[in-house]
């Protein structure tokens, strides 16, 4: 995560489409899910006296947060909001003021963050979803994410041009698969464990 | 002798019942081991489709802009149905092999089926219908097409053959 902010990859990435995907895959997708995986709410909770850690708990009943981590979401905001970047002016808008070149960052890496927590569910959850549910929402968002290739593939966003768009869509679609296909894996294996458990109490 | 013959009637309805209940388990394991094997045929074929045609004879392309909007869709959709698929087949499998209840033939019937019905929607909906990419460019392309959907519905009748073959020895070893 460090790397992808540092000045060099910035400065590349604003030159080179293809290096921006590296970008994006990196802060959008992999560091989200290293931090998940990493559970680092739970851990914060840990350390709280419970007295803090029960009113943290409490927070995340709210209302706010049940519509948020709601996978539909987190899948919307996570996938909508790439549209908006690369289907729209965003992304040459981004390219000329620093603020929403922030802003539009921030909400990569946010966006990301939820989506993978909500799908996973490892972390500090109030509801998790049945299997088959998030399975749909996870299959819904690798869909996304492939059409969304393809389309920068034929219509390059802002002043890129088509060659680069063309290598930075092909990496975007082959490495988002790669991290997606560690996301697959956790949750197939939450599904395992879980069957292994039914199946050993009706055998009992 | 009244009281021990009670006793047997007991026990033979207590087996009945639990005959009834393990036959329950074993409709619901066959169809896991058939779509076990669906789900590992379809993603498998995706990986084939992956690998040997756009990555090592590059006979597809990745995207040669003719596409329809519905064909864009409906390519993303497949592609990630095809990977999850191939990953919570495995540990369906997994699973299956844990209880003991794993089926090789009733699987490997569900991948010829499950590949064979990919196959065929690739062929022709997707490649016909969708215009998503063709087989190969600048050749005719009348014989890749109908070899593809011949070979489709080969998978499909080899795998509803093996499929039902098992289910039939099944079904006499019950009665037996």
């Amino acid at each position: 995560m460090a790397l992808t902010i540092q000045g060099s990859v910035v400065e590349r990435a604003h030159a080179s489409f293809t290096t921006h995907m590296v970008q994006h895959l990196l802060f959008g997708m992999l560091a989200p899910l290293l931090i998940v995986i990493a559970s680092p709410f739970t851990l914060a909770l840990r350390a709280m006296s419970v007295h803090h850690a029960r009113r943290c708990v409490r927070l995340t009943k709210h209302p706010y947060m049940h519509v948020v981590m709601h996978p539909l979401t987190a899948v919307t905001l996570n996938i909508g909001g790439l549209w908006a970047l690369y289907a729209t002016r965003l992304y040459s808008m981004m390219h000329e003021s620093a603020a929403i070149y922030v802003l539009v960052h921030l909400h990569l890496f946010a966006a990301g963050y939820l989506f993978t927590a909500s799908i996973l569910s490892l972390d500090l959850v109030y509801r998790r979803f049945g299997f088959a549910y998030r399975a749909i929402m996870l299959i819904v968002a690798i869909a996304g994410h492939s059409i969304l290739s393809k389309y920068i593939y034929g219509s390059p966003p802002g002043h890129v041009p088509s060659q680069q768009a063309e290598a930075g869509a092909m990496l975007m679609y082959y490495g988002g698969d790669a991290i997606e296909l560690i996301v697959i894996v956790l949750l197939c294996f939450q599904w395992y464990k879980t069957r292994l458990i039914k199946d050993q109490s009706s055998v009992l | 002798m009244p009281y021990g013959k009670k006793n047997e009637h007991r026990g033979v309805m207590q087996k009945m019942a639990l005959t009834n209940t393990q036959q329950d388990q074993i409709q619901t394991k066959a169809s896991q081991n058939l779509w076990s094997g669906i789900l590992f045929g379809v993603g498998f074929v995706g990986f084939i489709d992956e690998a040997v045609f756009h990555q090592l004879l590059h006979w597809h392309h990745f995207y040669d802009k003719s596409t329809t909007a519905a064909g864009l869709v409906s390519d993303g959709l497949f592609h990630a149905l095809s990977f999850f698929a191939t990953i919570a087949s495995s540990f369906m499998m997994a699973a299956l092999k844990q209880a003991q209840a794993f089926r090789f033939r009733r699987w490997l019937g569900g991948i010829f089926l499950g590949a064979g019905i990919f196959q065929l929607y690739d062929g022709i909906v997707q490649h016909k219908m969708m215009r998503l990419h063709q087989i190969r460019y600048n050749v005719d392309i009348m014989p890749y097409d109908v070899g593809w959907n011949v070979l489709a519905a080969l998978l499909i009748i080899i795998g509803i053959g093996l499929a039902r073959v098992n289910q039939k020895q099944r079904s006499s070893k019950a009665r037996a």
